[in-house]
């Protein structure tokens, strides 16, 4: 049995963003830019789509801006605002628990152009208060940027009342709404949002195409040089099959929604309650309120994630981890960190991702190979007495 | 990442487990590292003739460690001391870059155990 419990890391393509797509592979190929029958058919599947995506976020089309992906629009949020900025001395308001794409931004900034950045932690819960955001701003903040809801623990963050605080102090609020598009019910006016990220294929779309949202009116450096494309924002041809492919995805995901949360969250809490309750030193990281539907995030006393991760797929199941191992670096998962987690269940955090295809009998085959990996790797654990059934780090 | 060769080793390893006998242990690493390596063995006449692991860590470290173990069993100590990491990596046919720490802590917990074995024959 194949089973695919990585769809916070990516999804399988939608066939109908596919059907949409394939005639501007081959028939309708025109340059969007061109003004011939060629590139108008093909500039107003563009703007259809533009239309579309705006719509689904309560935004008007012209305030869509196409783009390869999350990073890149995390990237130019970041970058555009900070450089757009004419101050003298320019501050950033983020969370411990960004993507890479935002923390990695801000480093850079850090250490090229001396912006000041306030990470603001989390609680156990994944979740950042809003009070602290609140409190790290200073006068010389020029934009907030927070995640709406968390990749690896599924934490959705205090939106609303954050986009207020920022609308209310006329700061720039930025939202990373990667994982939370095809979940959450976004409307950029009532959250207050002045900019956000998305990434069509974590919501069955293409991958290389995303779109950052700015609201008409906030004015951000464009990072691509080069042509007028959107609206002289992003240079670059515009990727028309794309396009339509991430419109007519997000269009299905909306539309599936409400049916999609209620079917994946009961898989959801069955996993967890049945984990938690039959293998034992099993930890939940991250809260069970105010959490992604199909999120799940484990760690598993006295074994290594890496470990586990290998084992399930040596049976077919693909999960992600937050080891070291799994990543090539020597630290785990800076956000399971950033809940409090001791660096050595860190290392043995899993993430099971689900996905409007995940099936009952699929959680059922995972549980039982997941029980049974488990037991396998503490037999070898030297952290771990089997007769005793009992565990040690020291 | 890994190769075929790794990942059947890492599914069924050898000499998996503790040795109750063992009269040299030796243990590297650390859990908020990511990685325990522990190395049993059974020293008789210099020669080694039991060897087991336990391991806390990646499908790297348990293979390294499996193959390493296998390697010392009917070897001399000090023929034991001469095997390098780099023997474990090539007998599994390569490990990623990112993985050969793993099989230097196999090659190091068989030194500890190595040393452990000889304080406690001092000692005697």
């Amino acid at each position: 049995m194949r089973v695919y419990l990585d769809n916070s890391a990516t999804t399988r393509l939608d066939n109908d963003a596919l059907e949409a797509m394939l005639p501007y592979f081959t028939e309708k190929y025109g340059n969007p830019s061109s003004l011939h029958s060629f590139g108008r058919e093909a500039l107003k599947a563009v703007d259809e789509a533009r239309a579309e995506i705006a719509s689904l976020i309560g935004a008007k089309t012209n305030e869509i801006y196409f783009t390869s992906g999350g990073s890149e629009s995390d990237n130019w949020a970041l970058k555009g605002a900070i450089y757009q900025s004419k101050a003298k001395v320019k501050h950033i308001v983020t969370t411990a628990i960004e993507h890479p794409a935002i923390i990695e931004t801000c480093e850079y900034l850090e250490k090229k152009d001396g912006v000041k950045v306030s990470y603001v932690p989390v609680g156990k819960d994944g979740r950042v208060d809003v009070e602290s955001i609140k409190n790290a701003v200073t006068d010389d903040t020029v934009i907030v940027s927070v995640m709406f809801a968390n990749n690896e623990m599924g934490a959705i963050q205090p939106i609303k009342e954050i986009g207020a605080f920022c609308r209310e102090e006329g700061i720039l609020f930025h939202t990373d709404a990667v994982q939370a598009m095809d979940s959450q019910a976004i409307d950029v006016n009532d959250l207050n949002i002045d900019m956000l990220s998305m990434s069509a294929h974590k919501f069955h779309g293409p991958k290389g195409i995303g779109a950052l949202y700015i609201r008409s009116g906030v004015r951000i450096e464009r990072l691509i040089a080069g042509g007028h494309q959107e609206r002289r924002g992003r240079a670059g041809t515009t990727d028309t099959p794309l396009i339509v492919g991430m419109a007519a995805a997000l269009k299905k995901a909306v539309a599936m929604r409400d049916e999609v949360n209620a079917r994946v969250q009961k898989l959801r809490d069955d996993f967890i309650d049945r984990v938690l309750k039959e293998i034992p030193y099993t930890y939940l990281n991250g809260g069970r309120e105010h959490r992604l539907p199909n999120n799940i995030n484990f760690s598993f006393g006295y074994i290594e994630g890496e470990s586990i991760l290998i084992n399930l797929d040596l049976n077919g199941i693909a999960v992600s981890s937050g080891s070291a191992c799994s990543s090539g670096s020597l630290e785990p998962s800076h956000v399971i960190l950033a809940l409090g987690v001791p660096e050595e269940l860190a290392h043995s955090s899993i993430r099971f991702s689900l996905g409007r295809d995940t099936t009952e009998e699929e959680m059922e085959y995972t549980f039982n190979v997941l029980k049974e990996t488990v037991e396998k790797l503490r037999s070898i654990s030297p952290l771990f007495n089997m007769e005793k059934g009992t565990g040690s780090y020291v | 990442m890994y190769n075929e060769k790794v990942l059947k080793v890492f599914q069924n390893p050898s000499n998996a487990g503790e040795l109750q006998d063992a009269n040299g242990v030796g243990t590297i690493g650390n859990a908020s590292c990511g990685d325990i390596m522990k190395i049993y063995l059974k020293i008789v006449d210099d020669v080694i003739v039991d060897a087991k692991f336990k391991t806390f860590g990646c499908a790297a470290a348990i293979a390294t460690a499996s193959v390493a173990t296998d390697m010392v069993i009917g070897k001399t100590v000090d023929e034991a001391l001469k095997i390098k990491n780099a023997d474990v990596v090539d007998f599994l046919g390569g490990l990623p870059p990112q993985k050969i720490h793993c099989s230097v802590l196999a090659e190091e917990a068989i030194h500890a155990a190595v040393e452990d074995y000889r304080n406690r024959q001092q000692a005697k």
